[in-house]
């Protein structure tokens, strides 16, 4: 793996309380590359990711200690506003959850608050999220109408391309596929392949074959432990912990 | 076999109750209707008052209801609004916060005619206002308070963490995602407790009866600053001083009516713009 690190977690705990959700935690994430996150419900992977982007800060009374680098940059550092950091790692949630907008201001509102005024310029950006995120086709005559009348699976590419119109640096997919049919996740899928090209994505899942049709680099967790790191085939074919092993066969989780 | 009859028996119950209760609102507007009714014209809807209330109209009561009504809901809802974010959005979840959010609750239950005094005390007396639309705007702004803060307050925790969470993943800082975001989604819920203050604001009589109302007005007031005839204080007046009674009485009832037929009118605004968000964003 030659590959350019994007981000670089070292030797982080966290803390719910006075309950330890993560334990000691090292990873690097390659920049152009897909790394998902497997293991069982509760094992901490959603804790995990929600540091990259400081979205762990809105729960109250948590607690963190070692280092998170986004390039060189320690994002947890004071002086840093975690609205800088968002504005270049964005993030897909577990469950779609579009403003209660029109398809077109969903998206435009990452622009509009990143300062961006010019009217035909967020039209075209609009316009071109929407088909990187293969979503056009089906709503292009219907810009206006809300977005909550879309299905689960549109809903869920309208938060993509939401996503998609700020041009991040990485996007963190939090379990995206999690209350999706069969057909919205093999749509999904197929763009989260595409947009590696441009951008370092993060994905949790909680479906094996997802992570490892989509994968390059696949970290499993265990009650807050990350048992084991590396190129997705070799964790799908030669384990190196038995604890991975069972995971990856069904034995447990 | 019994169980089904305990169904039908809670069923039933339920019904009455909701039967209860319509009927007596029915027979509510029925009565102002059919003793109010015959003495609304135009000549009593547009008209000033002559010959000691008995002849004329009653249009600067009207106005005078409209005026300290709205004055009171501008004074009340965006005090009201900013109270509620900060104590939902920014205030730490501390003791103190938690002693504020229960007198703010205790605060809808004083009675009316301790914030008539208040205002008396406060705004007529001590900030000089005198007995004035201002005076009885700002009192009852205070009465309407508390109810919009707790109706404001509930409809901004409804809002789903999942949307805030959206919107600040997207780069958003706070207070746009609660501009932007928080508040529009919580706009019906807050509106409903415009409708609720307003029904209560435009019907008081105790808190205006010494800061603003007027019996006896010959023409329109002048400014905020001038006394006002006010209906709910109209209708008392009329039932309980004055020299005709039997034709004061009527007049009265013409109020009751009309009184009814504003907060009836004021609430659909807010029923209107309520429905047209939903429609918007549903």
């Amino acid at each position: 793996m030659d590959k350019q690190i994007k981000m670089r977690v070292k030797n982080v705990n966290f803390f719910y309380g006075k309950t330890q959700a993560l334990k000691d935690v090292n990873i690097s994430i390659y920049a152009n590359q897909v790394t998902a996150l497997i293991g069982p419900s509760g094992c901490g992977k959603s804790t995990f990711i929600r540091l990259f982007n400081r979205m762990n800060e809105l729960v109250p009374n948590t607690g963190l200690s070692g280092n998170i680098y986004l390039g060189d940059l320690e994002i947890n550092e004071p002086q840093i506003d975690p609205v800088d950091i968002r504005r270049r790692v964005g993030m897909v949630f577990q469950k779609p959850n579009p403003f209660p907008k029109s398809i077109f201001e969903n998206i435009s509102y990452g622009l509009k608050v990143n300062g961006i005024r010019d009217r035909d310029f967020i039209e075209e950006r609009v316009i071109q999220s929407l088909k990187r995120a293969a979503l056009w086709e089906e709503v292009r005559e219907r810009l206006q109408d809300s977005a909550l009348k879309l299905s689960g699976g549109q809903q869920q590419r309208l938060c993509i391309a939401r996503c998609l119109a700020v041009e991040t640096e990485v996007i963190l997919f939090d379990e995206p596929c999690a209350s999706l049919d069969p057909i919205s996740t093999a749509k999904i899928e197929e763009l989260i392949l595409e947009l590696k090209k441009d951008y370092t994505i993060v994905i949790v899942t909680h479906n094996m074959q997802q992570a490892a049709r989509v994968s390059d680099c696949t970290g499993f967790f265990l009650l807050g432990e990350l048992i084991e790191f590396g190129k997705t085939q070799d964790i799908f074919t030669a384990p190196k912990d038995k604890r991975t092993e069972a995971y990856i066969t069904g034995r447990f989780g | 076999m019994k169980r089904k009859y305990i169904q039908n028996l809670g069923f039933g119950g339920l019904f009455l109750c909701m039967f209860a209760t319509l009927f007596f609102l029915g027979l509510i507007i029925y009565f102002i209707t059919a003793k109010g009714a015959k003495v609304i014209s135009w000549e009593f809807l547009t008209q000033v008052p002559r010959a000691a209330m008995t002849q004329g109209g009653i249009a600067p009561a009207i106005i005078g209801t409209f005026y300290i009504t709205l004055g009171a809901i501008f004074f009340a809802l965006p005090l009201g609004i900013a109270c509620a974010i900060y104590l939902c959005e920014y205030s730490p979840k501390s003791f103190v916060v938690n002693i504020i959010r229960i007198s703010i609750n205790n605060l809808a239950g004083v009675p009316s005619v301790v914030f008539g005094l208040f205002g008396l005390a406060v705004f007529v007396k001590l900030f000089g206002f005198g007995i004035s639309i201002l005076s009885g705007s700002l009192t009852l702004g205070i009465l309407a308070l508390p109810l919009i803060i707790s109706s404001a307050q509930e409809a901004l925790l409804a809002v789903p963490q999942s949307i805030r969470e959206a919107s600040l993943s997207l780069g958003a800082t706070k207070w746009e995602t609660i501009k932007r975001i928080v508040l529009p989604a919580a706009l019906p819920g807050i509106l409903t407790g415009v409708i609720l203050s307003i029904g209560r604001v435009a019907g008081e009589t105790a808190p205006i009866l010494f800061t603003a109302a007027a019996f006896y007005m010959r023409g329109y007031p002048k400014s905020i600053f001038s006394e006002a005839m006010v209906l709910p204080y109209q209708i008392y007046a009329l039932m309980t001083e004055g020299v005709h009674p039997d034709r004061q009485r009527a007049i009265a009832y013409g109020c009751s009516f009309v009184l009814l037929f504003i907060v009836l009118f004021i609430s659909g605004i807010a029923i209107f713009i309520r429905q047209r968000q939903r429609t918007q964003h549903g």
